[in-house]
């Protein structure tokens, strides 16, 4: 969709999936069961903690192997970056409600530190059913008995950190990443403002949906009074993967999508094109990445009545296997020189898979990982739904722009089937080194960006 | 700096102490005293114990609902209570107490005097912090908030008297100036007003809120026969006369009730109360829908803030003892949402009706309505210190 499906296979050798997951820290542990923590000591030693009981609710519950497996909130980068695409997303965006700095500071530590504990599993604070008679519970309680499901989550920072209204209002201007841009405008554009934008960004990624909610929610209520959510996205179902070991999923369209994604065990290629560097300027990303967010809404009704062989033609691959129509196997690379019986090429020019094509992008890659989503039925009665794209890369204005400019202009499927209704753009920090303690004068995701 | 906020505080400080936490909570394990409530029995896992923080988790293990004290040496004075423990069921009671005899006792059926023992505290020189002072505090926040209370309903008889008289003698133009600035007076208690079960849905019910079937009495009905909607809404003399009558008589009452010798507002429910004042400007007025025919819902909205306030300030001196930057972030926010909301009129000059509002102008106020309430949620327990 948006950006291609299309990845070149790399050249090199690339590092063995442990190498690069340990890399990434992003291994997946086996979980425990939620409860509270003693002491909440989930969050500076949660890991070890953790690591320690690993295994001592698997069998217990009916839960899957996938919901069982437990992330670390602390590493070189954030998690649920190139971590194995969960299934299930809650997306929201913040403004910044508070004007000062110290306040704003407090409210990074206070997410870092409830991140971590949700991430291991755990309940925050005193708990979703203990604590004092007289007061609310500290959690909200609906993720109770339920695994850590492989909650990641990732934190990111709009333009309006930066600079809003004209206004320095936190002392960050001159932190700016050049990378941070404003999207331009992208033909056939139809932004809804009520889904653009934002000042702050939680991504919660987890195999079970009502874990990713819970987790937005609490941390939606942890801000009340310095930040307030602006939009927020659900996301039913991977439209990307993100490791070799995951089925290539479908999109709303029918068709397998992220065939070619960057995955996380080529280190070599996602170093290069997803983390941040000294080279990029701002020392204070380094490790981090640039996240960007689209609500592509696709016209389902007029999609589900085109023949197949035309939905066909314009991506460019077939429908069940996902083979290039120029011939092979999913995997097999498109031959866009290859002509049928009439002389025209199998793989035409305007179809999806020839504009995306990182051949035909200057070899620019993204780490893809959208989701499906659906909000109902418009007033028309037609299908809200489509592909909430997300995708981090190491400079927007490089690796996305000019590939959603090609595409918004000449990409037949796009031009005709989709319409983008909101937007955003978020420069992702990097993540907490391990080791560092949370708390009110602790670590905390960004520190880098305040230091 | 505002370095306090919704809910992870306590995981935070807990969390720089992370392993020590582990320790501190094995003893605290050992230190919680279980207590089995049967239908004829009360076992206690322990007749003695050191003075400080004790806690008791309560299981009922009997039939019926109990309840569980820790009383005096006299055997009648309660020291602290936890009541309604339904069968099968935990609640934990978390007391400081010095040392000094005492009795622990279940009353399964909730009833007589109970299933008590001895129990000893033995001095562990532990620090029991300002427990008088607090209970001091707390009784005189009591007083103050009945007295605020009973000067409201004051108020309101005589507004709710002039409003009525001038809806009944047919003068609309009269009767739509006063209503805003009676009902003020009546949103400002509305937590109190609704204790009385039978009042509030009298008094104060929308037409959305009516069950079939059920009489529609007091302000709203007067309100949508005031500010009828496009078509027609008319009511006879005779129906004005009874909805009138009926409003007064009820405002009445309230007011009989609240100066009875037996009234009074528990420090719990004066802080509830100022959450649920919130709770009605986040659920009812930010959303236009509790004037819907007048618009002046901004009125009711600076009433509950007003309400609310009064409640936090006569907590605040015992919520300071706990934890007083609590307060501050409490002070802080008022001070943000009134400073808002007065750029939108005020109770003397009027506001802008809800209509006139801007989508922004709305989400902005409701912003800092979420915010005061989820710090005004932790003022009871704060302020009493359970």
């Amino acid at each position: 969709m948006t950006t291609s499906d299309e990845q070149p296979t790399p050249t090199a050798a690339s590092a063995s999936t442990l190498a690069a997951e340990s890399a990434s820290g992003d291994e997946a542990r086996p979980g425990v069961s939620r409860r509270a923590l003693l002491g909440g000591a989930g969050v500076a030693a949660g890991a070890a903690a953790l690591a320690g009981s690993g295994g001592f609710a698997l069998g217990q519950r009916t839960a899957s192997p996938l919901q069982h497996r437990l992330y670390d909130f602390h590493g070189a980068h954030q998690s649920g970056i190139v971590t194995p695409q969960q299934d299930r997303l809650h997306f929201a965006a913040f403004d910044v409600t508070t004007d000062d700095r110290d306040s704003l500071i407090a409210l990074l530590r206070r997410w870092s530190v409830a991140a971590a504990t949700l991430m291991a599993g755990s309940e925050l604070g005193g708990g979703a059913a203990g604590g004092s008679q007289l007061a609310p519970p500290d959690d909200t309680g609906e993720a109770l008995d339920l695994p850590a499901s492989g909650l990641t989550i990732t934190f990111g920072f709009g333009p309006g950190l930066f600079e809003s209204d004209g206004k320095d209002r936190f002392g960050l201007r001159a932190s700016r990443p050049t990378q941070l841009i404003d999207l331009p405008h992208f033909s056939g554009d139809t932004l809804d403002q009520a889904f653009t934008g934002g000042d702050l960004c939680v991504q919660a990624c987890a195999d079970d949906p009502q874990v990713a909610v819970h987790a937005i929610r609490n941390l939606a209520r942890i801000a009340f009074g310095d930040a307030a959510v602006k939009w927020t996205q659900l996301g039913f179902g991977r439209t990307s993967s993100t490791t070799r070991a995951q089925a290539t999923p479908r999109n709303f369209m029918g068709f397998k999508d992220g065939t070619r994604n960057l995955k996380a065990e080529d280190a070599d290629l996602v170093d290069r094109w997803v983390w941040s560097a000294n080279a990029d300027g701002q020392s204070w990303m380094n490790g981090g990445t640039y996240l960007v967010a689209r609500r592509i809404r696709i016209l389902a009704e007029i999609w589900d009545r085109t023949s197949l062989g035309e939905q066909e033609a314009l991506v460019g691959r077939t429908k069940g296997s996902g083979a290039p129509l120029s011939g092979g196997s999913e995997f097999t690379e498109p031959d866009f020189t290859r002509a049928g019986s009439d002389g025209s090429r199998l793989v035409a020019a305007d179809s999806h898979v020839a504009i995306a094509h990182p051949d035909h992008n200057g070899g620019a890659m993204m780490m893809r990982r959208g989701y499906n989503f659906t909000d109902g039925a418009d007033a028309l009665g037609r299908l809200d739904a489509g592909l909430f794209f997300l995708a981090f890369m190491r400079d927007p204005a490089t690796q996305f722009v000019p590939l959603q400019q090609k595409m918004s202009r000449s990409d037949a499927m796009t031009v005709e089937y989709l319409r983008t209704t909101g937007s955003a753009v978020f420069a992702v920090p990097p993540g907490v080194p391990k080791g560092t303690a949370l708390g009110p004068d602790g670590g905390f995701i960004g520190q880098t960006l305040f230091a | 700096m505002n370095l306090r906020s919704a809910l992870p505080w306590a995981a935070i400080t807990a969390s720089t102490l992370a392993l020590s936490a582990c320790v501190a909570n094995t003893a605290d394990a050992a230190g919680s005293i279980a207590v089995s409530s049967s239908d004829d029995a009360c076992e206690v896992s322990t007749t003695e114990t050191a003075s400080g923080t004790v806690s008791f988790s309560v299981t009922n293990d009997g039939t019926d609902v109990t309840e569980f004290y820790l009383l005096a040496a006299d055997g009648l004075r309660i020291i602290s209570e936890v009541e309604n423990i339904g069968p099968g069921l935990t609640r934990d009671l978390v007391v400081q107490i010095g040392p000094g005899d005492y009795y622990t006792a279940c009353k399964p059926g909730m009833v007589g005097e109970g299933i008590q023992a001895p129990f000893t505290v033995t001095d562990s020189g532990a620090d029991l912090g300002p427990t008088g002072e607090r209970g001091d505090l707390l009784d005189q926040a009591s007083t103050d908030y009945e007295a605020y209370v009973r000067d409201q309903v004051s108020i309101l008889v005589a507004k709710t008297v002039e409003f009525v008289s001038a809806y009944t003698a047919g003068d609309d133009d009269a009767a739509r100036s006063i209503y805003a600035d009676a009902r003020v007076h009546w949103e400002r208690i509305e937590p109190v007003a609704e204790a009385f079960g039978d009042l509030d849905p009298s008094m104060d019910l929308r037409e959305a809120d009516l069950a079939v079937g059920e009489e529609w009495t007091g302000w709203h009905h007067m309100e949508k026969n005031l500010w009828p909607p496009a078509e027609g809404y008319a009511l006879t003399e005779a129906e004005r006369t009874a909805l009138g009558d009926r409003l007064v008589a009820d405002t009445t009452e309230l007011a009989a009730r609240v100066n009875a010798e037996d009234f009074s507002v528990e420090a719990f429910q004066i802080g509830n109360g100022a959450k649920e004042l919130l709770d009605e400007v986040a659920s009812g007025k930010i959303t236009g829908e509790e004037e819907i025919w007048s618009g002046t819902d901004l009125w009711d909205f600076q009433a509950n803030l007003d309400g609310a306030l009064v409640a936090f300030e006569v907590l605040r001196p015992a919520a300071d003892l706990t934890d007083p930057a609590l307060g501050e972030e409490i002070d802080g926010r008022f001070a943000a949402l009134q400073s808002l909301l007065s750029d939108h009129g005020s109770i003397e000059d009027g506001f802008s009706s809800y209509d006139e509002l801007s989508d922004a102008e709305v989400i902005e106020l409701a912003r800092l309505v979420d915010a005061l309430g989820e710090s005004l949620s932790r003022l009871t327990a704060t302020a009493v210190s359970a």
